[in-house]
């Protein structure tokens, strides 16, 4: 298992870092994350030498203390059987696993991200490339382009391709904050949605479509650099 | 119309109620509901033909007149119509797979057609390629989406491995779905991996001081290398004789410039006004008869005169140069506006990790929007005009005291600088010559913070028009201060100082105005704005740290650069000190930008900031320190005793002398000499120049005239579209609801016995 694995990982390594924006560490951090073995203590399985899982590749090319981090921060999300790297990567780890990451907990968008980035028919779940995906959108090196693109996904909260004035409410209260306290009164909100279609609506429809939101963002110096994950 | 089979599109449309929640249109079904729009198109037409004088009555009579809005909320269409909107290329295509391919197949041919101007003519390459790719008058059967996938696929496989990645990292397609885009477009030839861009902008004050100070110190690192490799390093490896005994090093030197910095290569009375190196032939004036063997012979006083031409030449056009490309990219129309619609989209930073940090976030975002709204609802206030005349009064007033306060900086600093002259006692002392750095620098200090109280007597309108005028009123006071400075240097101290060094002199105190600016930044960044933000939070009790004054930041840097070009005739090593002293102002700054400020509110300022920063030090500050240049060379006497123009009459004539040499020297140079009699000397050329200049200047700025119109007519054509639709979307709703009424009609009708002829009527019909 050892050897085939390690040809096998090294290959799609390869594969994920030229079709998306992560680097080699980020990816196998990112590994750590969905197939995390049932060890928690990362200078036991060095010690241990242990080939039957994917890790192997990841500690000899990364065995700085971020991997260690990594590994006793997150929590096994698999469970046992599934520790091969095929299976790991076919794997469907459910969203409350995915939730449960601390760079997700604190980002009031998290169910969004999850249900967006998810290829499942179910869209409950998120597979190994799923989660790579949302990595690499947001990770330092994306274009702005693809972030905006995902961000008014994330944003369009009844998915019907475009913000109307329902999606850019609840964006506001996910914003300000879910509680009756916190949120603002209701003239505020109508006065805040339609100076924001005033703004961004060029073509008066009442909605704001894709193309309308990229060109408000565009406008934008620190979206890039607000729209992104550290993991 | 056949009969026998049932229409697709009366399949497709739930035309209960019951239907509503069960099926969203799923993306990838595009052609088969484009096909059901063209078959309902048809269909209309028909019954209009029928009656259509009473939809049309319809229509209009729930639009209204004018303004076309979308009749009743969008829960009130009928599910047919919510589909059928749900499928409009507009909405899909954030999300259909084949929109996304044939966006990113335009894309691709578009980078092989590469144009740095957007080609009008070109504009139907809109944002929604699904639509022109589905061309329903003429071609009822839209695209398949192998098809579109296919010309992807060829037009990835003619670019370069590099680039084909860099495309296909930047689609928002699935992970899957690129992979399989990649299997089929790679060529044999190789797979090797093409190279990464790097994105990544940091925050707005970092990135900005970080580019500002980049940009300085690259114009500052070339005139340096300029000035070592001619003047300095030539000079330095012949020294001359010096005049007198060496003082000795007091630790005072780095802040005066004098004592034992005088006669060394830092300033200009130490260089020779001979030929280094010369073959010991006939008499020299001062420089020892030591030639090196094979060494080539050095003309000083050209040397300098001609390195400090081409520099001061190069950072002119390398600054013309970024203030163009500056100037292109930054420019976009009312790209101020849009403060709430960028508040609310790209404000939540997603990096945040901690509960607590997240519900601060929550606050502050929440006092943004507010803050936001409050403005806006004061900015629409009915202006009366008593407000208004009091609001204008407000400002002129508060301009007549800030012109004041320059005015009386200026004549401030020229008294004091005549008192400096007219005091014997303090000639002796060397501490006695900082007095005037400081006091200038004191009042650089201390005026704009003036001012700034000032400005918040003022009517608080227009945020933009804020900054401006508060640069505006710090560049004047600047400005006058330095000019006064410069009369009194070239004017006066030339006159005081005959018989002596004046140059070094001059060169000395650039220095130090140059090292008392620094000090004073520092003690300014260290307890200025510490206790601005103790004072702000115990006294005014405001609940934030301080905004970032990038205005009055970003004019410190530029009036150091000022100074720096200002001494590089008499000082030929200030550069090195300017840079010295930029990096190490940046990285003080930083450490205090996160101690105690926060990012300004206004985030396009930062955008507009470079451009507004690379005009300001191209016009006042380079072109101020051109015009000193040009004196110093042109107009004044160069002092007798030191220096490698202490001969002549003016610094300009080392080259005059020089090409009367070459015209003797044979008729094989003689072009030099016509170059230098009829191109520099003859004033019709210069004239000639800058008119050709000119002409391009205003023809660029009638481009973007031009393009700007453009920009307004097509949001007027879009806006128009946008009306259409909304008037196409309540038609369609209201031939549903009637087809629906008639549906529920028939069904009722049925019940009872119902005469054939009813129903071969409507089918016939």
């Amino acid at each position: 298992m050892g050897g085939s694995g390690s040809r096998l990982s090294k290959e799609l390594l390869a594969e994920y870092q030229d079709l998306t924006f992560l680097t080699k560490q980020e990816i196998l951090l990112s590994m750590y994350v969905v197939s995390a073995p049932h060890l928690v203590d990362n200078e036991q399985q060095a010690r241990s030498g242990n080939e039957h899982t994917g890790t192997p590749i990841a500690e000899r090319a990364n065995g700085s203390p971020l991997s260690a981090r990594a590994h006793r921060r997150f929590c096994e999300l698999l469970p046992q059987e599934q520790q091969s790297v095929e299976a790991s990567l076919r794997a469907q780890v459910s969203f409350e696993r995915i939730l449960s990451l601390p760079e997700l907990k604190a980002n009031p968008f998290k169910e969004r991200i999850c249900r967006v980035f998810s290829t499942s028919p179910t869209r409950d779940r998120l597979s190994f490339e799923d989660f790579l995906d949302l990595l690499s959108v947001f990770s330092d090196t994306a274009t702005p382009d693809i972030k905006s693109h995902y961000a008014f996904r994330i944003f369009d909260f009844d998915d019907d391709g475009t913000l109307n004035r329902e999606d850019l409410s609840q964006l506001v209260n996910c914003l300000t904050g879910e509680s009756e306290d916190t949120r603002l009164s209701a003239s505020e909100m109508k006065q805040l949605i339609d100076n924001i279609l005033e703004e961004s609506d060029i073509d008066r429809d009442g909605t704001i479509n894709l193309s309308e939101f990229q060109h408000v963002i565009s406008r934008s110096p620190d979206f890039a650099s607000s729209f992104k994950i550290v993991l | 119309m056949d009969m026998a089979q049932p229409l697709p599109f009366v399949l497709d449309v739930p035309e209960t109620p019951e239907d509503q929640g069960s099926q969203e249109p799923s993306p990838y079904d595009e052609s088969e509901v484009h096909d059901s729009f063209h078959q309902l198109i048809q269909e209309q037409s028909r019954w209009a033909a029928q009656e259509g004088l009473e939809l049309q009555q319809r229509a209009r009579g729930a639009t209204g007149s004018g303004q076309h809005t979308l009749s009743g909320s969008e829960g009130a269409h009928s599910t047919a119509t919510l589909r059928i909107l749900a499928s409009m290329p507009s909405r899909t295509i954030g999300r259909s797979r084949g929109a996304i391919i044939s966006q990113y197949y335009n894309r691709t041919v578009q980078l092989r057609r590469r144009s740095s101007r957007p080609l009008l003519g070109n504009l139907v390459r809109s944002a929604r390629p699904s639509l022109r790719m589905y061309d329903l008058e003429l071609d009822p059967r839209a695209q398949e989406e192998e098809e579109k996938q296919s010309l992807l696929v060829k037009e990835l496989q003619s670019l370069a491995v590099a680039q084909r990645d860099h495309m296909l990292r930047g689609m928002p397609l699935s992970l899957a779905e690129k992979r399989s885009l990649r299997e089929k477009s790679r060529t044999p030839r190789g797979k090797w991996r093409g190279q990464r861009g790097h994105g990544g902008v940091c925050s707005c004050c970092g990135w900005l001081r970080y580019a500002c100070v980049l940009t300085l110190l690259a114009f500052n690192a070339l005139l340096l290398l300029l000035l070592l490799a001619f003047i300095v390093g030539p000079q330095a490896a012949f020294p001359p004789a010096l005049p007198g005994p060496v003082p000795v090093c007091t630790g005072l030197e780095l802040l005066t410039g004098a004592g034992c910095f005088t006669h060394t290569v830092m300033y200009y009375g130490h260089y020779s006004n001979a030929t280094l190196n010369q073959p010991c032939g006939g008499p020299l004036e001062g420089g020892r008869c030591s030639p090196r063997a094979g060494g080539l012979p050095y003309n000083m006083p050209l040397a300098y005169l001609f390195t400090v031409g081409v520099g001061f030449f190069i950072t002119c056009i390398s600054l013309v140069y970024s203030m163009a490309h500056s100037f292109g990219e930054s420019y976009r129309v009312d790209s101020t506006s849009g403060i709430h619609a960028i508040t609310v989209f790209c404000s939540w930073d997603c990096k945040v990790t901690q509960k607590r940090a997240s519900r601060l976030q929550q606050d502050n975002i929440r006092t943004r929007l507010k803050e936001l709204l409050a403005e806006w609802q004061l900015r629409q206030g009915p202006r009366s005009v008593c407000r208004r005349l009091r609001q204008a009064a407000a400002l002129g007033l508060v301009w007549l005291l800030c012109l004041g306060t320059a005015l009386g900086c200026a004549v401030a600093v020229h008294v004091f600088s005549e008192f400096m002259i007219q005091s014997p006692e303090t000639a002796g002392q060397e501490a006695a010559l900082l007095v005037l750095p400081l006091v200038v620098g004191l009042l650089n200090l201390g005026a704009p913070y003036l001012c700034r109280i000032l400005a918040a007597l003022e009517p608080h309108d227009s945020p933009v028009l804020e900054v401006y005028m508060a640069i505006c009123r710090n560049l004047i006071l600047k400005l006058a201060v330095l000019g006064t400075l410069c009369y009194h240097w070239l004017g006066r101290r030339v006159g005081v100082l005959q018989g002596q060094c004046w140059e070094d002199f001059v060169g000395q105190e650039l220095y130090r105005f140059l090292v008392m600016d620094f000090v004073l930044t520092l003690l300014d960044t260290l307890f200025g704005e510490l206790v601005w933000r103790i004072i702000s939070e115990k006294k005014l009790k405001r609940r934030r740290k301080p905004e970032f004054d990038i205005a009055r930041n970003v004019l410190e840097l530029i009036y150091g650069q000022t100074l720096a070009w200002l001494g590089v005739l008499f000082s030929p090593l200030l550069p090195a000190v300017q840079i010295i002293k930029l990096l190490l102002v940046f990285y003080i700054k930083k450490t205090s930008l996160l101690a105690n400020c926060q990012a300004p509110r206004r985030p396009w300022l930062a955008s507009h900031m470079s451009t507004v920063f690379l005009t300001l030090l191209c016009f006042p500050a380079f072109l101020g320190a051109a015009v000193f240049l040009c004196y110093a060379v042109w107009q004044v006497k160069p002092s007798g005793i030191c220096g490698p123009f202490r001969t002549l009459d003016t610094m300009y004539e080392a080259g005059r002398v020089w090409v009367r040499h070459l015209e003797a020297a044979g008729p094989r140079v003689s072009w030099l000499p016509w170059v230098h009699r009829y191109l520099v000397e003859n004033t019709f050329f210069v004239f000639l120049v800058s008119a050709l200049l000119l002409a391009v200047i205003y023809l660029n700025i009638q481009v973007v005239r031009g393009q700007r119109k453009v920009i307004c007519l097509l949001k007027e054509q879009i806006s128009n579209e946008g009306e259409d639709k909304i008037f196409l979307i309540n038609k369609l709703h209201s031939i549903y609801e009637r087809k629906e009424r008639e549906e529920r009609s028939r069904f009722r009708t049925s019940q009872a016995a119902v005469p054939p002829t009813l129903f071969t009527d409507e089918r016939d019909a």
